[in-house]
């Protein structure tokens, strides 16, 4: 007895049943499902993005036989001069061991060939004529783009990154719709027991807060269920990309913890808000 | 103390346009402690003036004064507070259907502020007075008309009303009863609360002589 008497204290709006714990909460969660994959692919696209960046600084490489390393000025010369190039350096000696070290060790004695980096003026540039013109000037001489790739793949992950944003941004807001709708609806098949709360003297601050509390504790378990949900997901999708990043396969220290451990509350936030908000408004209709 | 000058009330038409005065030109005062009897036939505007007292309205025009606080210049905030010093019995009663009568009874109380253990008495002797000791749990649904009112009455003066406003409050009465209750609105009278009761009822007048507000059309055509 003494318990049921504290539980309707607690809820003199009965809004246990007028709130229910069903439709906001699977909605809720639907969304922080999605607002997850959003954050970890935005995370995950920002990291590919770095990596591919590094890798692309060098877009475009010339080797020319040792040979033909005398004729390096040469190459250089002509190279400049072609349209679509806006850069053309020698790579010295010194850094050429350094970047072969990982693969050859440390072999001074090997006859290295003389490389030359390019910058062309934009990704969408053809580098297949450059190289073909080169060759002709100096036979042996190859050109290596792959960076131009990585470059390529860099800008990809780029977008990628906005369009998930994006995407959380656009599940923030039906979010707040989903709520508004909610409580609106909560408002309505709690009308008259409002007003009676009202006449009695129960402040704005008193209604909102209750309408607020439940709906915030809704999302907020809602937002729980949808991040639970999305670990098994992302855990299957990080130990697919650890390669592509250049990580070792470490599927759970991959995941975005933070975000996740972060939606809840953000949830519950947002719910909490959006209705005491939605109630105020409503709430101006009385005296 | 409660003062009303050139008090006008018009309520909204459903189609959003403004409506004609349910009340216009009410002026009058009744003094702190006194007690009244508002009169006047169905339809007169009973309700619709004991809702301006109870600030469930604010006047359209003229000047209103509830214990002391002049409700036009009040600020919003300020009218909770004041509402929670008026006790009133609506003529639909206005229970809550999903709380028990205990949980209807404490309600105010609860607003309030008041901890669970101080009003359990209270509530529990009020309940007693209105001679539904037993229904504590029972929900409005399961009881009569006049439990029903019964508990409306009850949830009015637990608070200790500085105003206490009663519209029909012995509509679903027996006679008994009515006097019963008749006797409670004397007895806070005495210890002070502002009394003013709404009825039909020429019976009840006849038990309890005071002074009289008579309505007609939403005016006052008698007050003494
Ligand atoms: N919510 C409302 N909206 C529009 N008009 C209303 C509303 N309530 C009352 N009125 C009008 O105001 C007038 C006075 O009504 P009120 O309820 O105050 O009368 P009453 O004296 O209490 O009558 P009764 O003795 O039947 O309870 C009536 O003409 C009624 O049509
Ligand atoms: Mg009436």
């Amino acid at each position: 007895m003494a318990e049921r008497r504290t539980r309707y204290a607690r809820d003199p709006l009965g809004l246990k049943r007028a709130l229910s714990d069903r439709l906001l909460p699977g909605l809720v969660a639907a969304m922080a499902l999605l607002a997850a994959l959003a954050l970890a692919g935005s995370r995950g696209a920002a990291a590919l993005k770095d990596r591919w960046q590094q890798g692309a600084a060098a877009a475009v490489t010339v080797q020319l036989p040792p040979e033909q390393a005398a004729r390096m000025d040469d190459a250089l010369s002509l190279l400049r001069a072609m349209p679509g190039v806006a850069a053309a350096e020698a790579v010295d000696s010194a850094r050429m061991r350094e970047l072969l070290r990982p693969w050859l060790g440390e072999v001074p004695a090997l006859p290295l060939p003389s490389v030359l980096e390019l910058r062309l003026e934009n990704l969408s540039i053809d580098p297949a004529p450059i190289g073909r013109q080169l060759a002709e000037a100096v036979p042996g001489a190859e050109l290596e783009a792959h960076g131009i790739w990585v470059a390529r793949l860099a800008a990809l992950a780029r977008s990628v990154q906005g369009v998930a944003l994006a995407v959380l941004a656009l599940v923030v807001g039906v979010a707040v719709a989903v709520v508004a709708v909610a409580t609106r609806a909560g408002l309505a098949s709690r009308r008259q027991a409002i007003e009676i709360l009202h006449d009695l003297g129960a402040t704005q601050g008193d209604i909102a807060g209750r309408f607020a509390r439940r709906i915030g504790l809704l999302a907020a378990g809602g937002a729980l269920a949808g991040a639970a949900l999305a670990v098994p997901t992302l855990g299957a999708m990080a130990s697919l990309a650890a390669p592509l990043s250049g990580g070792v396969v470490q599927p759970w220290s991959a995941l975005p913890w933070l975000d996740l451990l972060l939606l809840p509350p953000v949830a519950g936030a947002i719910g909490w808000a959006t209705a005491q908000f939605s109630v105020r408004r409503w709430l101006k209709r009385l005296p | 103390m409660v003062r009303f000058t050139a008090v006008g009330l018009r309520y909204p038409s459903p189609d959003g346009q403004e409506g004609p005065e349910a009340l216009a030109d009410l002026t009058f005062t009744l003094p702190e402690g006194s007690f009244t009897w508002l009169l006047g036939a169905s339809g007169a505007g009973k309700s619709s003036l004991l809702r301006l007292m109870h600030l469930a309205l604010l006047p359209t025009r003229g000047e209103l004064e509830v214990l002391g606080v002049r409700v036009n210049a009040a600020r919003r905030g300020a009218l909770p507070a004041l509402r929670r010093r008026i006790g009133v019995v609506f003529q639909d009663f206005r229970l809550l259907p999903y709380l028990s009568a205990f949980d209807n009874v404490a309600l105010p109380l609860r607003l309030a502020g008041r901890s669970e253990a101080s009003l359990r008495p209270d509530v529990t002797e009020m309940l007693r007075w209105v001679g539904l000791q037993g229904k504590e749990l029972s929900l409005p649904q399961q009881l009569s008309g006049g439990e029903q009112q019964r508990i409306a009455i009850a949830r009015a003066v637990v608070t200790r009303p500085a105003l206490l406003v009663a519209d029909e409050p012995t509509g679903n009465l027996d006679s008994h009863q009515a006097r019963r209750l008749l006797a409670l609105l004397a007895q806070m009278n005495r210890l002070g609360t502002t009394v003013v009761v709404a009825t039909h009822s020429e019976d009840l007048v006849e038990q309890f002589p005071a002074q009289a507000l008579l309505l007609e059309d939403g005016r006052v055509v008698h007050h003494g």
